[in-house]
């Protein structure tokens, strides 16, 4: 399988195989590269970034992002998860506004501090 | 009428940054003049992370970096805000009407900075057929409603333009529950990060088409398709290649044009090919006076570099406002092979300077030869592309011995 290594802008093309359930990389010019094509194919994380609703004077919206990265399966599901969800300010930016959400062990941090 | 040392016309992150930069530099009585109701420009909109990477060693949100750099100048007396106050005219002598919430006013300044930002290019400017429709948006806008207010402007999205700002709509819109049906970009290939055509298209399965552009737009009222063509190598349409997309919104992800009105009517001189004005080192323009920075002067990819060069204007348009300007001589840039623009223009005999640049096309391993008489540097670099602004920093000491223009060029 082919990849293109997204940690810095080199971009090697990168060639994975997997050989009797071991992972072989090939075409990497560093560790990183290495590490990176073998999450993808095991277990692709992402960041997701979103907005939530908020009670305040001034904002509609509170902009949210993950703790620590999901399963890229699951993005679609954390967005979702977020959108009956309602914060008062005022709220601090680093704020944890949920707890582990869907159970996959990141939380939802406040993007932003709004005063009222 | 008020007078102030330094306006700063715009609160973005170029803004921030050079009334910081004004500031440390020994300025006391600095404006910033701000449309919105909030520092931090664009910033505040662009809700993906990845900023801040250099700066605060963080890949943190727009409105995060927003607030962290903000925290650097909120408590400093002699740095005072305006919201919601738009400059609508400079005059000569630096005399500048400010439309505000308490009317208009007249200001002086003894020195101005323009970090006014930069525009979409909108429909009109691309020529698409058709009519006057609902449902065509820029990219930048329809990021506004739905960041700013959680409103979709449309459920079947298909996308112009395969810059950053196209592909992060991709994501963004498909996570709000639209169906992105595909994004055309008018190159046979994408000047966007590779980690964006990863994580925004191919993460979510959608279609890139390459050397197509949208040639007409079709509905009643309210979009109701598109027709999509593909291009030639000399990017001229390919008779017999239409194909309609059913769809009701069309985003228009299609360059971004450094915003200079306000000193156009003044007759600064342009840049053809960054759009922003010709600045030196000092980052002032033709006008005396008058400096600018950020995506005013030319349009950024990071905003560390913008923060960086903010500070810089911002320290250095206070050096002039004191009387402390290095007055040697310029010395100009002379572009050779492969590089595409380079700020500042020209530049002092005797100061350090950082070179912002952009190369002409994708150098896998090449080297920056920055030459002259009385000097010659080599700087390798491996992997280097248009759409990623480069950094040469050049000391006073290593250029001490330079007679006549800088020479600057890409050997692979």
């Amino acid at each position: 399988m082919k990849l293109v290594c997204i940690n810095c802008p080199r971009g090697c093309q990168l060639e994975v195989e997997n050989i009797n359930g071991e992972i072989k990389v090939t075409g990497n010019s560093c560790p990183r590269g290495a590490k990176y094509a073998i999450d993808e194919i095991t277990n692709p994380l992402r960041t997701v970034t979103t907005t939530i609703a908020i009670e305040s004077v001034v904002y509609d919206r509170l902009p949210v992002i993950t703790s620590s990265p999901v399963p890229k399966g699951k993005m679609m599901d954390v967005v979702k998860a977020l959108k009956d969800i309602k914060v008062k300010a005022p709220i601090k930016l680093g704020d944890i506004v949920v707890q582990d959400i869907l159970g996959l062990g990141s939380d939802i941090l406040a993007c932003k501090s709004i005063e009222k | 009428m008020d007078k102030h040392q330094i306006v700063i016309i715009g609160g973005g992150s170029a803004g921030i940054a050079a009334a910081l930069g004004a500031y440390e530099s020994g300025i006391k009585d600095i404006l910033i003049v701000e449309i919105a109701n909030e520092c931090g420009g664009i910033l505040q909109q662009c809700i993906h992370n990845g900023f801040g990477l250099h700066t605060f060693n963080e890949e943190l949100s727009g409105p995060s970096y927003a607030e962290k750099y903000f925290n650097l100048i909120k408590d400093i007396p002699e740095i005072k805000i305006t919201y919601n106050s738009t400059v609508i005219k400079i005059e000569n002598d630096n005399v500048l009407t400010i439309q505000s919430t308490e009317g208009l006013i007249k200001v002086k300044a003894d020195a101005v900075i323009m970090a006014t930002g930069c525009r979409e290019r909108p429909a009109g400017a691309i020529g698409i057929k058709g009519n006057r429709l609902e449902g065509v948006y820029s990219a930048g806008s329809a990021q506004k409603y739905c960041n700013k207010q959680g409103l979709l402007v449309g459920k079947n999205v298909f996308i112009l333009g395969s810059g950053d700002i196209g592909l992060i709509m991709a994501r963004r819109m498909t996570l709000e529950g639209a169906h992105v049906l595909g994004v055309a970009e008018i190159m046979p290939y994408s000047n966007g990060l590779a980690r964006n055509i990863k994580q925004c298209l191919e993460d979510f399965d959608i279609p890139l088409y390459l050397s197509h552009t949208v040639e007409s737009v079709h509905g009643d009222g309210r979009l109701s398709s598109i027709t999509l063509i593909e291009v030639d190598d000399k990017l001229q349409k390919i008779e017999g290649s239409e194909q309609e997309i059913e769809c009701d919104l069309l985003l228009l992800s299609v360059g971004l044009i450094p915003e200079n009105n306000l000193i156009e009517e003044l007759g600064v001189k342009l840049d053809p090919r960054t759009k922003g004005a010709i600045v030196d080192d000092t980052y002032m323009t033709s006008i005396p006076g008058i400096f600018a920075c950020g995506n005013a002067l030319h349009v950024h990819d990071l905003v560390d570099y913008v923060s960086q060069e903010g500070r810089r204007c911002g320290k250095a348009c206070g050096e002039y406002v004191l009387g402390k300007q290095n007055k040697n001589k310029i010395i100009n840039n002379v572009l050779g092979n492969g590089v595409s623009y380079m700020v500042p223009q020209s530049f002092h005999f005797g100061n350090d300077v950082d070179f912002m640049f952009r190369v002409r096309k994708v150098f896998k391993e090449c080297t920056i030869h920055i030459y002259g008489d009385g000097f010659d540097k080599k700087i390798k670099k491996l992997g280097i592309v248009p759409s990623e602004m480069q950094k040469a920093s050049i000391t006073a000491e290593e250029l001490k011995n330079l007679h006549g223009d800088l020479s600057w060029e890409v050997i692979e």
